[in-house]
């Protein structure tokens, strides 16, 4: 950026370079990985998407939602007996460990996401307070979060855990896909399905596009609003601890006291990418900024620009698009 | 409401199939290797050591017990006590505290005071802490910085009030080219650990391919460039990470595809264990070496048992096989000693002995470290006119049973 | 909302003078819990000072300007921060951060821009500073003292080339997209090799001079001159934003802040005026760093990170969102207190976050809040700078509610 503006030329320029070559060796692999990423910011972004889609909010703790997710599933593991080791377990109790551990994250992040709902965003609500209070307010809970964990838990990761060794399903393209891969793509897609039909069908489901799309006048016609932005955090909550299960299998030493706040806000920007408050959006934008950071990174040379990749198209978007790509809102999403 | 809950047992009915299939899919295919790259060829069955040898003649801190000193001398360490590093801050600051607690024992006469001053390693915090020490009269001399970064932040301040200062750990060669006359460095620099890791990697494992990953520090740059010179053919490729990193997938799909038998990581084990964790997730067989920054019990954590393909090399002595010593520091600190504690302790008995041979302000303890010539508990100790060791070693170790066990002096 | 008041504060300003009397007068505050807000002690205040004579006014004030100015000479026992920290180097860390806070209050306060990556610009006038004058860095070299309006040029011309496109977001799509630049800046120092990433630049330039000893003047440790020379920048900033405040474009502003769309159909061409205050607190961003940079006299990118840029908007928040005064007192306490208190040094992110939380729960405008009367302002942030206290038991008393 500077170097562009000073006129005297760099000693060596050569810093960005397209190796295109490398990216067609490693298209493939690079689009499994990316997807598999992609699909766990989908299920951070979802839980943006629904509280902006109802209260226009930003809620920027939630990435704190989610790491609690993560520390969760960190305990119950530990507890039930996981190490750093694979287990020495027959599939069918590992399964049972790990669905304890999703409901225990489901739990954990459910609970913290309508605390900070509680204390931090409904004193707000009652005083009408402007949207820059409320954005601080949530940088505040998020601050409060991460350093509660991090008096708790000191600055580095916790010890890596073994859910299950990842292994090769089949061969696509000459690229191995594992089973890990499989289990997070395919279990994130059908929550997000699952989720995005609840919200069409259910009667909760209408209560909430009803206050998404306004809140006045569902509360004239019998729906109780407080309660759907309870729930709507509550089901942010319920994603985001999903999320957790599946990163931790990922990346078993990424449960850190600030290990969400990066993914919140690469997720964040997967929801805006897709348009903000639209649940299909939020899994779209969610693939495609994994996607775009792992192509990024490969074309570029260093895995240090996946981060900048995804910001610029972030902002490209909002410049073209500022509705994200899919960009109805919630409440139109479907009447 | 019911409808959600039908909606979520569904979803984890659902996840429950898709994990059943893919463990079942596990049980079916035990060892089943991938297309990853393979191993093959490497030797990886490297003998531990168990014992090195000390230097008869070393000096110890608690010399001849007949010293005198005014009450108020007082050593200093300047570096990280707290933030994310402090581990190894903690582990060489117990060696400085061993040295002066067992000189103080045995020399009633001269009781030396031990300052600390917290940097959490940070080269934008490090002035205030160094200037607060040199602004202190009663500091002779210090035993830090252990960081390049801060310690080229701050190099030029011990130069103007000519306080001497031993590094017992940051390694980047350029420290040196400062002109600086108060920097000494009480180990070998990247440009010593660098080649020595080549040389391992070629010779002793036998890696005929080589992948280099370097991350964004001082220290991870400068010691990917010596290590890349060092293996010249043999390195097939390399790449970028950037500190905080945690997803290695891009970079890991590049190695898989080179077929490198073996990967150096330069940079430090935070962003190292969450990689090699991942890599051997990802099937690969060979070795993953790292440098000192990667040598840390919080790699075998962080990495679970991934590190049990790891191998380290380090321009630190073992000190947990000087028996005299681990004994000792165990005492005090209830537990072993780790990285750098030795070094830690051998730099602040280069100080010790010089205040016991009557060298009780800044610009005596200067002049005795520039003219020191005498053995450590590690090793020697005699400096060039810039401040580096005239014969460092450079040691390899290993992880074994979940703990980094050394396994000799390497790239000699 | 603003009327919900914890214990009146006592309206205090050069913060370090206010800290001071923090530890005096603790428990001296929370007189006024009830809603008499502006009858209560700061409403006394006020009056006090508006009815003084200008010539009295000026009195006070260059008082308080001389205290400021002789605090790393006494080098008071209670407020001192050392054995931990070297007392004037930490004030100059406080007047640094006053200065990033009143920049950045320009956006945040006055504008209402939420800029969650003001560290950008910071970042930018470090790097100016240091490769125009590092012996690291292969461009021109030129004297540190021309890298400081140097600084604001380039920190603004970035201010403006960001702010182009991203000022067409509201609000929180501003935010986000913000903090994404922050991080972005932060990154490209690491991948453009020029800017040497973790590397970076040592003995980044001073201004000219040496003392008797042959050591320079402005020598990294030596925090005096460095505190007076930010002091001083501060002073100047504080009299232009003051100005530009009541100005034109000041009241546009304040439109804008209020209600974007009303001011558009008023006829305030609210695009170009969003982008000048970008462009303005960039600046004032871009010439503090170059200032830290200066005395630091070591640039990498590791310090720009988004934790510091929050702590920025903490500041902002804190002293009382649209009050430069306030600004001042936010950003110097910001840094204050980790230095001072080295024992909670560890809890400051949580103690901040609290902070911020509890301020814009119950006390929306910050510790010392922005009035709305245009015309009074200077008058109102001079009285302000000249009474002092009771910050901290407001704090106290908030975290108890």
């Amino acid at each position: 950026m500077l170097s562009t503006v000073l006129t005297a030329v760099p000693a060596d320029s050569d810093w960005i370079n397209f190796d295109v070559a490398a990216l067609a060796q490693n298209f493939w692999s690079a689009t499994f990985d990316g997807l598999t990423f992609g699909a766990i910011y989908a299920l951070v972004a979802l839980g943006y998407t629904l509280v902006y889609g109802v209260l226009n909010l930003i809620n920027f703790a939630h990435s704190e939602v989610f790491i609690m997710g993560c520390y969760a599933v960190f305990f119950t593991l530990s507890f039930l007996g996981f190490g750093p080791s694979a287990p020495n377990l027959s599939f069918g109790a590992i399964l049972i460990n790990i669905i304890l551990a999703l409901i225990a994250a489901i739990v954990a992040s459910a609970v913290t996401a309508f605390l900070v709902e509680r204390l931090a965003y409904r004193p707000l609500r009652k005083r009408n307070a402007p949207r820059l209070v409320y954005l601080i307010t949530a940088i505040g809970a998020s601050f409060v979060i991460q350093y509660l964990i991090f008096l708790w838990r000191g600055p580095l990761p916790e010890p890596a855990l073994t859910m299950f060794i990842p292994t090769p399903i089949f061969e696509v393209f000459g690229t191995i896909i594992d089973s890990q891969q499989i289990v997070i793509v395919v279990a994130a897609v059908i929550m997000m399905v699952l989720v995005d039909q609840f919200i069409r069908r259910s009667r909760t489901g209408r209560g909430i596009r009803a206050v998404a799309q306004d809140p006045d006048t569902a509360t004239l016609m019998g729906v109780n609003k407080e309660k759907i932005i309870v729930t709507t955090f509550i089901i942010g909550g319920i994603l985001a601890g999903a999320a957790a299960l599946f990163y931790v299998m990922k990346i078993p030493s990424g449960v850190q006291y600030n290990g969400g706040f990066i993914l919140g806000i690469k997720a964040f920007a997967a929801a805006v990418l897709g348009g903000i408050g639209n649940v299909r959006g939020a899994l779209l934008g969610g693939l495609l900024l994994g996607l775009i950071g792992n192509y990024g990174q490969i074309l570029l040379g260093s895995s240090q620009w996946t981060d900048v990749v995804a910001f610029v198209v972030l902002v490209l978007v909002l410049l073209i698009r500022p509705q994200g790509i899919l960009g109805t809102s919630l409440g139109r999403s479907k009447a | 409401m019911n409808r959600k809950k039908v909606m979520t047992s569904l979803a984890m009915a659902a996840t429950l199939t898709l994990l059943m299939t893919s463990c079942a899919n596990q049980a079916a295919t035990p060892g089943s290797t991938s297309a990853a790259a393979g191993g093959s060829g490497l030797n990886l069955d490297v003998k531990v050591l168990t014992s090195i040898e000390t230097p008869k003649d070393a000096v110890l801190p608690a010399g001849d017990g007949k010293a005198t000193c005014a009450d108020t001398t007082t050593l200093a360490y300047i570096g990280a006590e707290t933030g994310a590093n402090a581990q190894l801050g903690i582990n060489i600051f117990n060696g400085v505290q061993l040295a002066i607690d067992q000189h103080n024992k045995a020399n009633p006469g001269c009781q030396v005071a031990f300052k600390k001053f917290d940097t959490e390693g940070d080269p934008t915090k490090a002035t205030g802490p160094v200037t607060q020490a040199t602004k202190e009269e009663n500091i002779i001399g210090v035993v830090g910085l252990p960081f390049s970064g801060e310690s080229k932040a701050t190099g030029n301040i011990f130069e103007q009030v000519k306080m001497v200062h031993i590094t017992p750990a940051a390694t980047n060669p350029g420290l040196t080219e400062n002109g600086w006359t108060t920097f000494f460095r009480g180990l070998g620099n990247d440009a010593v650990q660098g080649p020595a890791a080549a040389k391992f990697m070629t010779g002793t494992l036998g890696a005929k391919k080589v992948y280099l990953v370097q991350d964004d520090s001082d220290y991870g740059i400068g010691l990917g460039g010596t290590t890349t010179t060092g293996l010249g053919d043999a390195m097939v490729g390399s790449d970028k990470v950037t500190t905080g990193q945690k997803d290695f997938s891009a970079t890991i799909s590049k190695i898989i595809n080179a077929k490198a038998d073996a990967v150096f990581y330069s940079g430090y084990f935070a962003e190292g264990a969450p990689f090699n964790q991942q890599l051997v997730a990802k099937g690969f067989k060979g070795a993953f070496v790292g440098p000192d920054g990667v040598k840390d019990d919080q790699f075998i954590k962080q990495a679970g048992d991934a590190s049990n393909n790891a191998f380290f090399t380090c321009p630190c002595i073992p000190g947990e096989l000087i028996p005299t010593f681990a004994d000792a520091y165990k005492t005090l600190t209830n537990a072993e000693p780790g990285t750098y504690s030795i070094e830690g302790y051998d730099a602040a008995t280069v100080l010790l002995a010089g205040i016991d041979k009557g060298n009780q302000d800044r610009a005596k303890l200067l002049e005795w470290v520039n003219n020191y010539d005498a053995s450590g508990l590690s090793k020697h100790y005699k400096w060039d006119d810039k401040g580096e060791l005239q014969a460092p070693a450079v040691y390899g170790y290993r992880v074994q049973d979940g703990k980094i066990v050394p396994i000799g002096a390497i790239g000699e | 909302m603003s009327t919900t008041d914890g214990p009146t504060p006592l309206p205090g300003a050069k913060a370090s003078q206010a800290a001071a009397d923090r530890q005096s007068k603790k428990g001296g505050a929370g007189t006024s819990a009830d809603a008499t807000h502006k009858k209560g002690l700061f409403g006394a205040w006020s009056e006090k000072w508006q009815a003084m004579p200008r010539q009295k006014q000026w009195l006070y004030l260059i008082v308080v300007v001389l205290i400021a100015y002789a605090l790393p000479v006494i080098n008071p026992p209670i407020l001192s921060t050392e054995p931990g920290n070297d007392f004037p180097l930490a004030l100059f860390s406080m007047a640094v951060y006053a200065l990033v806070a009143v920049g950045l209050n320009i956006v945040i306060g006055y504008a209402g821009l939420l800029d969650l990556g003001y560290i950008a610009f910071f970042a930018v006038g470090s790097y100016t500073a240091a490769m125009l004058t590092s012996p690291d860095s292969p461009f021109v070299k030129i004297p540190y003292l021309w890298t400081i309006p140097l600084a604001i040029v380039v920190a603004m011309c970035v201010g403006v080339i960001l702010g182009i496109p991203t000022l067409r977001l509201r609000g929180d799509y501003l935010a986000i997209v913000t903090l994404g630049f922050g991080e972005i800046i932060r990154i490209l120092a690491t991948l453009i090799p020029a800017m040497k990433g973790q590397v970076g630049f040592q003995n980044v330039g001073r201004p000219p001079g040496e003392g008797a000893d042959g050591i320079p003047i402005f020598a990294n440790s030596n925090g005096t001159p460095w505190y007076w020379l930010t002091l001083t920048i501060l002073i100047i900033v504080l009299f232009l934003a003051g100005n530009l405040e009541r100005s034109r474009v000041g009241r546009s502003w304040i439109a804008i802040r209020e209600d974007e769309d009303a001011a558009e159909t008023m006829g305030v061409p609210t695009f170009k005026y969003k982008v000048w205050a970008f462009a303005l607190g960039a600046g004032v961003g871009g010439m503090s760093g170059a200032l830290f940079a200066g005395q630091v006299g070591f640039v990498n990118n590791q310090k720009f990170d988004i934790v510091t840029s929050i702590l920025f908007v903490a500041a902002v928040v804190l002293g009382g969102v649209g009050n430069k005064v306030g600004a001042v007192f936010g950003g110097a306490l910001v840094a204050y207190i980790p230095l001072r208190f080295t024992a909670i040094a560890e809890y400051k992110y949580l103690i901040f976050g609290i902070a911020l939380m509890l301020i814009m729960i119950y006390r929306p405008k910050g510790l010392i809040p922005a009035r709305q009367r245009l015309l009074a302002y200077g008058q109102q942030a001079y009285q302000r700078v000249r009474e002092t206290s009771a910050k901290k038991s407001a704090v106290v008393t908030e975290k108890e509610v």
